[in-house]
């Protein structure tokens, strides 16, 4: 390659307790290069990053660069040596404007007090030290007389001394004015990469991308010549991926490194130059991009041969299950979070909801799992067990749902938070959904026992005993214990909720597995996605959410990623021909 | 450009980690070695005043246990303390932070005095302690749903709430007692009706019973009933409770019901079995032990058996100490008992969180040059031991040499 080497790790060993998150890791990255750090969730690739950055400090090793060793105490430490991150979770202020949180913490690059006050010293010395030597009977004059040096004395020396601290204060307050004028060194940063930015407007206004880009400034604003980047495309809609990726591309032939923190194959092949691959905080290898392919990287991240096909049955005996009609519900703020929202989910088929995060998918299952309170609309359950007899669940009460008949799982996003009660055993978890059944006071944990040691077996759950509290089990592995019980209810709705988020490719696949079982078994499945390719791969329809309104159903077998990706972003105006153009496409 | 970092190793001096499992063994010698440990520290304090060590322990120990009234004593105040931590529990384990059960305590008190001031005489004693139970049951189960209704309906603090609770109850005693009084000493007299009888001649016998059953069933309740299963998971996650449709609201109020009557007993055990009278500070600050007794046994009803007593015991103790060295009012004693409850909640540290020294921090710099010399030593005494032993050696060779040239 022929390249400078711009930052190189030795032996990076990090440690929490007994978990060890990096061992003996050896990376290096050029200049002008984009690197990616590909790895599965858990396999020390943000760790490693952040002692980089300076958030953690490695229990052993050496990092490198340009060739020196050095040590990075801090994010100001990785600063001065021109390193910058770009965090998953954001680090802005909202109620301050992108121009604000950009110059935010930059430091007044002064003399220190100390250097100051040692140099009037000096000056003043020389100074009068001239005065002794110079001789003015050699010439007379006034002209002469003003131009000669100037005898300090003692006083005014001790004076100057003593006002260096208050010129420093009101230096450091003058400053701090003339930033709020920055303006035009970051637009000069932005022009120059094409991000597209308005400096005065407020973080809590910003979409996703933007907040993005107001970091990635900052860090160009600090100078920086190594870049990392932790995630950077899991909120972002393909549009917004193409753009961050050209930009990046402009940065690297600019001569910048840039480091991308991914697990997403696609992107991996698209945007970067090579690929450091991690496993279970071990570096298995670095390999050119042109040379690989998604296959070998991905046994090379999980460390064997892996499947990677979601097998889409054909649905059949389609019927009506959940029908949903212009429900409206606004949060604690007032804000609509649902706005005249209408669908129908249908048994025997997986209907997938696409949006960026936060669109109302939350909100959506949870109207219908009678936890969200409503405004407006009708939401009606076809009973399959009763003649398809019409049932009204709107502004029920989760027991009340139960106790009509209906059958209704669901596997919300906070796992631990909502699903599950972490400190409790896999016994007890079990117990949550049905612990009322039986007039008694006490509870039967005999038939919860019975069904966590079925969930164990049958999904192959990594666990000591079922006495283990879950938060011990790994993702992975809490999400099969929540499934399991989720499934073993035997639903006609199952609604789930980011099932595979945060977990390994193997465990991702069995999620998948389980819910094209219960598609095929004639549940109607509600699956809440974020990896678009996935939702295409795995839903018979696919429901596009954008700010609590519905802007297009679009069929699974037939979707284009791009037109999903500008349906999430859509805000009024022409999504009904996007979808008809579809519907158009599906019977053509 | 980049400026100058300093040194290229940056040594911190200890790693602090968090455990995620520790064998129950360990867990137990950390919290044994604690209270040895903070029993010495509190001999040393108090060795500063009475100029005597071994003074401490033996009056510690005896101040307890050294004659039946004592350990009768330790009993009694070990049943009291105990009834009180098992019913502030179901409250704390579902984190609603009672800390109203002095005040729901004292309320359970008012209550059975009432009775007994009303209807002592005319009723015989069995049937007036009966009332005198469901007064006091009603009044602090009263005490503790007012906060909790607060709290369901319009979601107010229930730690200031409870707090403030505690005050007026306490003001309510005095108002009963003033309203009452005939002597003009502000003092209600001793109880000669209501008062619990005396089981094969221990008059403390009923209060012990009540402490084993209620141990007893509050671990029934937390454990096994459907109304413990749903306080916990309310405790863990409100978001969970809502999620499998758990009236919240209905819990906590429920709990709280459940909580301030068994408060309301513990006023009973006070008034019946113990006090036999009724001021404002009857209670004496224990509805606020009682929450650390909860706490330090992390909500175990069996492990409260264990921390009231340690509580108890270090009070008895100390306060034998206090009075056996003429050391005043009851400050230094509580100063002891602070000094050791420090130790035995300062452990709990180390039975989470994992300390490991980094020996190579400049600090340990005398320690391993101390090492080093001593080493150093080590070796030199070998070198000549060695050497020693060869010459030894040495001679016998040539010992027996010379005995075989004498032989030959």
């Amino acid at each position: 390659m022929g390249k400078a080497i711009a930052i190189e790790l030795k032996n990076i060993t990090k440690t929490f307790g007994e978990v060890v998150a990096n061992n003996n890791v050896d990376l290096d990255v050029q200049r002008g290069e984009i690197l990616s750090i590909l790895g599965e969730n858990g396999s020390g690739k943000t760790t490693l990053m952040n002692m980089i950055a300076g958030i953690y400090f490695p229990d052993s090793g050496e990092i490198l660069i340009d060739g020196k060793e050095v040590v990075i105490r801090s994010p100001k430490d990785a600063f001065a040596h021109h390193i910058g991150m770009i965090h998953q979770h954001f680090k802005l202020i909202d109620v301050f404007t992108a121009a604000d949180n950009i110059i935010l913490g930059e430091e007044y690059k002064g003399i220190s007090i100390k250097d100051e006050i040692t140099a009037i010293r000096d000056a003043h010395q020389k100074e009068n030290s001239e005065f002794f030597d110079y001789n003015p009977d050699e010439d007379a004059g006034v002209l002469e007389y003003m131009s000669t040096p100037k005898r300090h004395k003692k006083g005014a020396t001790a004076l100057s001394v003593a006002a260096v601290p208050f010129k420093h204060l009101f230096r450091r307050i003058k400053f701090g004015w003339l930033s709020r004028n920055r303006a035009q060194a970051i637009q000069s940063i932005a022009n120059r990469y094409g991000f597209e930015i308005d400096l005065k407007k407020k973080i809590y206004d910003m979409s996703v991308s933007e907040k993005q880009t107001v970091e990635i400034i900052k860090v160009l604003y600090r100078n920086a010549d190594i870049l990392i980047l932790d995630e950077p495309t899991a909120v972002l809609t393909p549009q917004e991926i193409d753009k961050l990726f050209n930009v990046l591309r402009r940065m690297r032939d600019d001569g910048k490194s840039i480091i991308i923190i991914t697990h997403k194959l696609n992107e991996v092949m698209e945007i970067s130059d090579r690929v450091a691959v991690l496993r279970k905080g071990e570096h298995i290898a670095t390999v050119e991009t042109a040379y690989t392919n998604e296959q070998e990287l991905t046994e090379m991240m999980v460390g064997k041969r892996v499947e990677l096909n979601i097998d889409r049955s054909d649905p059949h005996d389609v019927a009506d299950r959940i029908v949903v009609e212009n429900i409206s519900a606004t949060n604690h703020d007032g804000i609509k979070v649902l706005d005249n929202v209408s669908f129908t989910a249908r048994s025997g088929e997986i209907l997938g909801i696409a949006g960026i995060a936060g669109s109302g998918q939350r909100e959506l299952l949870e109207a219908i799992a009678g936890l969200q309170k409503l405004n407006g609309g009708d939401i009606w359950y076809f009973d399959p067990n009763s003649d398809n007899e019409k049932v009204d669940l709107r502004s029920k009460t989760p027991v009340q749902i139960r106790n009509l008949g209906v059958r209704l799982s669901f596997v919300p996003e906070d796992r631990l938070g909502m699903g599950l009660v972490g400190n409790m055993d896999l016994i007890d978890n079990m117990m949550l959904r049905s612990y009322r059944r039986g007039k008694s006071i006490f509870l039967d944990r005999k038939s919860p026992k019975t069904l966590a040691e079925r969930i164990v077996q049958e999904l192959e759950v990594v666990t000591p005993s079922t006495h283990t509290p879950v938060r011990r089990l790994s993702g992975g592995n809490v999400q099969k214990v929540l499934v399991g019980r989720e499934i073993a209810a035997a639903p006609t709705v199952l609604m789930a909720a980011y099932p595979v988020r945060g977990l390994d490719i193997n465990s991702s696949y069995t999620i998948y597995n389980l819910l094209n079982e219960q598609k095929e078994k004639g549940v109607a499945v509600i699956f809440v996605g974020e990896d678009l390719d996935v939702l295409i791969e795995l839903c018979d329809r696919i429901m596009v959410v954008c700010a609590g309104r519905v802007t297009g159903i679009v069929d699974g077998r037939c979707a284009k990623k791009e037109d999903i990706g500008l349906l999430m972003t859509k805000t009024s105006q022409d999504e009904a021909d996007i979808s008809l153009k579809h519907k158009e496409g599906k019977n053509g | 450009m980049v400026k100058a970092l300093g040194k290229t190793k940056f040594e911190p001096l200890m790693h602090i980690s968090k455990r995620s499992d520790i064998e129950k063994w360990k867990s137990w010698l950390i919290r044994i070695g604690a209270g040895v440990l903070g029993l010495f520290v509190c001999a040393i304090v108090s060795a500063i005043f009475t100029k005597s060590f071994g003074g401490f322990f033996s009056s510690l120990f005896v101040g307890v246990f050294g004659s039946e009234r004592r350990i009768w004593k330790l009993i009694k105040d070990i049943a009291i303390l105990l009834c009180l931590a098992l019913a502030v529990t179901p409250a704390f384990k579902m984190k609603f932070w009672n800390i109203g059960a002095e005040g729901q305590t004292i309320i359970g008190c008012l209550m059975s005095v009432i009775c007994v001031h009303y209807l002592g005489g005319s009723l015989p004693n069995a049937a007036l302690l009966v009332i005198m139970f469901l007064a006091a049951v009603a009044g602090g189960a009263l005490w503790a749903v007012i906060p909790a209704l607060f709290k369901a309906k319009w979601n107010t603090n229930e730690t200031l709430f409870t707090l403030m609770m505690n005050y007026v109850g306490m003001q309510l005693v005095s108002f009963a007692i003033n309203s009452w009084d005939t002597t003009g000493h502000a003092m209600y007299g001793n109880l000669t009706t209501g008062l619990f009888p005396s089981v094969g001649g221990n008059q403390y016998a009923i209060n012990i019973i009540i402490a084993v059953v209620m141990t007893i069933a509050v671990f029934i309740y937390l454990r096994f009933s459907k109304h413990g299963y749903e306080l916990t998971v309310v405790g863990e996650s409100v978001n969970t409770a809502k999620y499998i449709g758990i009236n919240v609201k209905k819990v906590i109020i429920r709990t709280m019901l459940v909580s301030g009557a068994l408060c309301g007993i513990v006023g009973l055990m006070i008034v019946s079995g113990d006090a036999k009278t009724i001021t404002p500070s009857v209670v004496s600050g224990r509805g606020f032990t009682a929450i650390l007794v909860s706490w330090l046994a992390h909500f175990s009803p069996i492990g409260m058996v264990l921390t009231s007593f340690i509580v108890v015991f270090i009070t008895q103790g100390a306060g034998q100490v206090s009075t056996d060295f003429d050391l005043g009012s009851g400050a230094f004693a509580d100063m002891i008992a602070g000094v050791f409850l420090f130790f035995i909640i300062a452990c709990e540290f180390f039975i989470n969180y994992k300390v490991k020294f980094n020996m190579s921090h400049g600090i340990f710099k005398p320690l391993k040059k101390a090492q080093e010399r001593r080493a150093a030593k080590k070796a030199a005494k070998e070198i000549v031991a060695d050497n020693l032993g060869d010459a030894l050696a040495a001679d016998v060779v040539e010992d027996k040499i010379s005995d075989e040239e004498e032989k030959g």
